[in-house]
């Protein structure tokens, strides 16, 4: 069931495809914004940059999350692109965040505490979205193991078309754009100042920036299993659903925690609901 | 080369200025002068920043602010002096509350003149010291914590808590 | 023959040791028979799993029904005079006329039934039980030898209390000794019994400390419990009249719904109030007053779980009924608002127990549901959550005699003011909520558990909400235990040695069972699901070695630490270029000189207990209305 090949490939070559988008993300930003933008290699160079610097730290365990936040993103990319359990890798994903939001907490600063009560704000907004839609890809597919739903001949999102609008509305978050980057942005300062990241510098901020790669890779990888049945339809999706996320981003303001969890659990209990109960009714699974 | 050069992120800080070179900083981030190209990102947090860059002169309530912002800093960094208000104290020079430009407190390694200072001078004042970046560097030096010498007791205490 | 007085051991032994305890005046006579009355009990029921290794259920027949019956019937009408007379001394109207109601409806049975009812064996184990016996027996023993050091703190710094510690110890043992028969009892009547001793050992556990509050929490707490009795007397009464004398579980079991089904309704509201479900939950919430150790009991292996323990003995009958499913919507419910209200509560025990009844609910909902799936589910989380709720509570109260509060904001920096203890609670918070813990796992196998049953989207998605507010509410209480001040001071210092003991070995177990639960799923749920359900229900191969993988990788993790690091600069957190000394006083405008304080998001306004409790009793109620309507309906039809 294991396909461990595929885990590493994505071990090894997420990282320079997540930095690649990231880098494509800012120059179609630029455009859209009218300017010419940085180069598609800036995030590269970045990262370059901030392992060159000094690590300045609040004190030593800031690192130790931020290690641990790295490699249990890594650990839950590599399970989901080597046909792990769906809701194993959503538990592992989770795992993951709560390392970010631990290294924001230890900091015992007031910037980055804000950042991590909303880090979890947000964790808490999108969870169960997210576990509605790995369920839903279990009752159109009968299985909860990555590889079968990525390679099924279902249309799955034809079954789930609410799932997955509701879905893309909370990538956002996990994405980071606005409207919804309230714990931490990629943008210039915000009202908390960098939020979860403010007490990271150095190698640790470049660490958690190739997180930032793994887990847009990752998403971007949960997107795809939408259309797995047919991978083109499936590749061109991902392109144009991370298209419109930087369309999103660059045309909505920073709203309230309020209203990013209130709306999201408006949207999942909705879309949930409705779409599950259609689903359920279709295939029978209420007698 | 290294990184360094191409993504240098700076922190702007207000001292006293009278906003007018701030707003010209700001203009740099514009369609007009997209300061982005070059990797510049403005990011409000020493933290994060390679390029302290300061508008205004220095006063009794932001020396503190001044040093601590610098201190914060991981190395190599390097301070930019914008704005005549900054570089001498200017207009302001003679003020009872005003000790005079940014380097009475810390090196100032670029001074970029003009009041307002306009964005190609700005901009050109950070690519220079994009090179001082670089060798401070190579040369793996790193910057003195700085105290400040004219502060009282009360204030010194304080402005060393800065650095452990 | 020989297991039958393993079993009989289990329950008169903590009898014969809560006697001497009852007796013993001096700390040092009490602290050698609680530890060595706990080392055997745990020995004992240790034991009892290697003797019974895959040996299915089996009855015994060796404890004759008669005299025994006779003498709990007395001994049941003593308790109900005991209670008959604190009700009436305490004015607790409602107290006096629920015993008295069970007290006339128990009489009566016995009066005109009693010789018409026949129950060959009275006594059984299978691997449920075992499993209860080893919650009873381990965690329960490690409670009692943590209650020597606390409780003699806890008089030490309460002067004003009275020194009742042989009191309390020998009600503790009660407790473990009524637990080991209600998991053991075959006969309901034998059931019903120990359900009555374990209300009446709460009730005096919670109101130890005999003040005003705690008075009026453990009457509370008996009259919740005294209405779940006399559902259950409900239930006897109901069997002896319409259930052709029947009187054992095995038979209920076995005797199809249309006889079991109004029965297992009335045990299953019984066993709602004990597990402190909505609109029960204030009992629970309410016991806190009491000594820490208590409330690690009560939450942990005794008590909240003879609630569950009832319902998922009972789950073959709710398997399919629409009961069931209205069972498990109150159960589901209790989760999700339980852990509503645990974001709002700032109070540490308070969050343990809105937590311990939101995962209580999930347990209800996974009885309620009933296929072999979920009782595994069940199962699971029942072992977990007495494992890491049990490590919490003990370590909560070692903090509070320390930090002197209970308060989570109080917390901040306990892993610089407490390492070991801090630890200890990180690894029982882990256990809670995160991969690859315990906890977790039961989660996965709820959700696993839901998505095949019909209707069960609805508990899916009550569950999906339900588990990301208790994320939140652990991790931030997490943020605030790890959160590093630099000016803090160890203020550890020596931990008493019999709570030290009960630390450690609780958070070893937690580490062990997620390591050996594959085993332990193997070994005891398996065969118990094969011998009622036919069917198994398992993780795969490939996923438990992930999660091994998982465990092993946050294991190894921390000893990073050990690895010489480079010097790193150390400035202090950014304050918007304001300088900070080093416990966060900073000059504010005008030199004003202020303390940064940090505090958790509460988020009253959306999770107030004082809004979402009303609702979830009203809804609740309103449910279990239905259900008992539904189920006589039912009853009436068929
Ligand atoms: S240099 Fe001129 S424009 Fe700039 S701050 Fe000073 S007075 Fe204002």
């Amino acid at each position: 069931m294991i396909n461990i090949v595929w885990g590493i490939v994505f071990v090894l070559l997420a990282p320079v495809i997540g930095g690649l988008v990231a880098g494509i993300d800012r120059k179609i930003t630029a455009r859209m914004q009218g300017r010419v933008g940085p180069s598609i290699l800036q995030p590269f160079y970045d990262v370059g940059k901030l392992f060159e610097k000094e690590q300045a730290v609040v004190n030593e365990t800031q690192i130790f999350y931020a290690i641990c936040y790295f490699i249990f993103m890594i650990f839950t990319g590599a399970l989901f692109f080597a046909s792990g359990d769906l809701l194993l890798v959503v538990f592992a994903l989770t795992l993951a965040q709560i390392f970010l939001v631990l290294g924001a907490f230890s900091a015992n600063s007031p910037y980055s505490y804000v950042g991590a009560e909303r880090e979890l704000l947000q964790i808490m907004a999108y969870e169960p979205m997210v576990i509605i839609t790995a369920v839903g890809m279990y009752v159109a597919t009968k299985s909860f193991n990555v590889g079968d739903i990525a390679t099924t001949t279902v249309p799955i999102v034809l079954l789930l078309p609410g799932i997955f609008l509701g879905f893309l509305y909370v990538l956002t978050i996990k994405l980071r754009k606005s409207p919804f980057d309230i714990s931490t942005s990629h943008h210039a300062h915000q009202e908390i100042v960098k939020g979860v990241t403010t007490e990271f510098s150095g190698p640790s901020l470049g660490l958690i920036e190739i997180t930032h790669w793994y887990e847009t890779i990752f998403l971007l990888g949960f997107v795809y299993l939408f259309f797995g049945f047919n991978p083109l339809i499936g590749v061109v999706a991902v392109i144009i659903v991370y298209l419109l996320e930087i369309l999103i981003d660059n045309t909505n303001a920073r709203v309230k925690w309020q209203l990013a969890v209130k709306s999201s659990w408006l949207i999942a209990i909705i879309v949930g609901v409705v779409n599950l109960a259609a689903l359920y009714f279709l295939a029978g699974g209420v007698p | 080369m290294t990184y360094l050069a191409k993504s240098p992120w700076i922190i702007h800080y207000d001292a006293s200025s009278c906003n007018g070179c701030d707003i010209e900083i700001l203009a740099c981030l514009t369609p007009m002068y997209d300061v982005e190209r070059f990797g510049i990102i403005n990011t409000g947090n020493p933290k994060h920043a390679d390029i302290f860059v300061v508008t205004g002169s220095v006063n009794e309530q932001n020396r503190e602010v001044i040093l601590n912002i610098y201190n914060q800093m991981p190395d190599p960094k390097v301070a930019v002096a914008v704005g005549i208000c900054a570089t001498s104290g200017g207009v302001f020079r003679e003020c009872y509350n005003v000790a005079g430009g940014i380097d009475k407190l810390i090196p100032v390694d670029v001074y970029v003149m003009g009041c307002a200072a306009r964005p190609e001078s700005i901009i050109d004042g950070i690519v220079t010291a994009l090179g001082i970046l670089e060798k401070k560097r190579s040369e793996g030096a790193s910057a003195p914590v700085v105290t400040d010498h004219h502060m009282n007791k009360e204030h010194h205490k304080h402005a060393e808590g800065g650095v452990q | 023959m020989q297991l039958a007085q393993l079993l009989i051991f289990l329950i008169l032994f903590p009898l014969i040791a809560a006697f001497f305890l009852f007796l013993a005046k001096k700390d040092l006579e009490r602290a050698w028979i609680v530890k060595l009355s706990a080392l055997a009990i745990a020995i004992v029921s240790v034991y009892l799993l290697i003797s019974t290794y895959n040996m299915g259920g089996l009855l015994f027949s060796v404890v004759p029904a008669e005299p025994t019956g006779i003498i709990m019937f007395f001994l049941e009408m003593l308790i109900a005079l005991a209670i008959l007379y604190l009700g009436i001394v305490h004015k607790k109207w409602l107290v006096v006329g629920l015993i008295l109601i069970q007290s006339v409806m128990m009489l009566w049975f016995e009066l005109v039934y009693a010789h018409s009812v026949e129950v060959s064996s009275n006594l059984f184990i299978d691997e449920f039980s075992n499993i209860m016996a080893l919650i009873i027996g381990i965690i329960g023993s490690l409670i009692c030898v943590y209650s020597l050091g606390y409780m003699k703190f806890f008089h030490e710094s309460h002067p004003e209390m009275k020194d009742r510690r042989p009191w309390f110890f020998a009600i503790m043992f009660v407790f473990i000794a009524a637990m080991f028969g209600l998991v053991f009892s075959n006969n309901i009547l034998w059931v019903y019994f120990f359900w009555e001793v374990t209300t009446l050992c709460s009730f005096l556990l919670i109101g130890y400390t005999k003040t005003e509050e705690a008075t009026t929490n453990a009457f509370n707490a008996l009259w919740m419990n005294l209405l779940g009795g006399v559902a259950f007397a409900g239930a006897i009464i109901y069997l002896a009249m319409f259930g052709n004398g029947i009187m054992g579980l095995d038979t209920l079991l076995t005797s199809g719904k249309v006889i079991a089904l109004i029965p297992a309704a009335l045990i299953g509201f019984a066993g709602l109030t004990k597990a402190a479900q909505l609109p029960f939950s204030s009992w629970l919430v309410g016991a806190m007053v009491a000594p820490t150790p208590v409330s690690a009991l009560l939450h942990s292996s005794t008590m909240v779980k003879a609630g569950v323990y009832i319902l998922v003995r009972l789950a073959p009958i709710f398997q399919a009924t629409f009961t069931g499913y209205l069972l498990a919507m109150i159960g589901a419910l209790t989760f999700l608002i339980a852990s509503g209200i645990a974001i709002s509560q700032s109070n540490a025990k308070r969050v343990l127990a809105y937590s311990t009844i939101a995962n209580l609910g999930l347990v209800v909902a996974c009885a309620g549901i009933g296929t072999y799936e979920a009782i595994w589910a069940a199962i699971l989380l029942i072992v977990f959550h007495a494992i890491s709720k049990s490590l919490l509570f003990l370590s909560v109260g070692t903090v509070e005699h320390r930090i002197r509060s209970r308060e989570i904001d109080d917390m901040n920096g306990l892993i610089v003011r407490m390492p070991k203890i801090a630890a200890m609670m990180v690894i029982g918070i882990a256990g809670m909520f995160l991969a690859p813990f315990g906890m977790l796992i039961s989660k996965w196998a709820a959700i696993r558990a839901f998505v095949d049953v019909p209707y069960g989207f609805v508990f899916i998605i009550i569950l999906a909400f339900g588990s990301a507010m208790t994320l939140f509410f652990w991790a931030k209480w997490m943020g605030k235990i790890i959160t590093v001040t630099s000016d803090s001071k160890n203020i550890e210092g020596e931990v008493d040695h019999s709570e030290w003991t009960a630390l450690t070995s609780l958070a070893g177990l937690s580490l062990i069972t997620t390591l050996v639960f594959p085993l332990l799923s193997t070994k005891l749920l398996e065969p118990f699901l094969m011998e009622n359900y036919g069917h198994v229900a398992q993780l795969s191969q490939d996923n438990i070695i992930i999660m091994i993988m998982m465990l092993l990788l946050l294991v190894i993790m921390p000893l990073s630490i050990l690895i010489p690091q480079r010097k790193d600069k150390h400035v202090q957190a950014y304050m918007g270029g304001r300088t900070t000394t080093h416990d966060m006083w900073f000059s504010g405008s005008l030199g004003v000189q202020k303390k940064t304080v940090l505090s958790n998001y509460y988020l009253h306004e959306y999770f107030g207990e004082a809004k979402l409790r009303p609702a979830g009793i009203w809804i609740c109620t309103a449910l279990i209305c239905i259900m008992f309507a539904a189920t006589a309906l039912r009853g009436v039809f068929l």
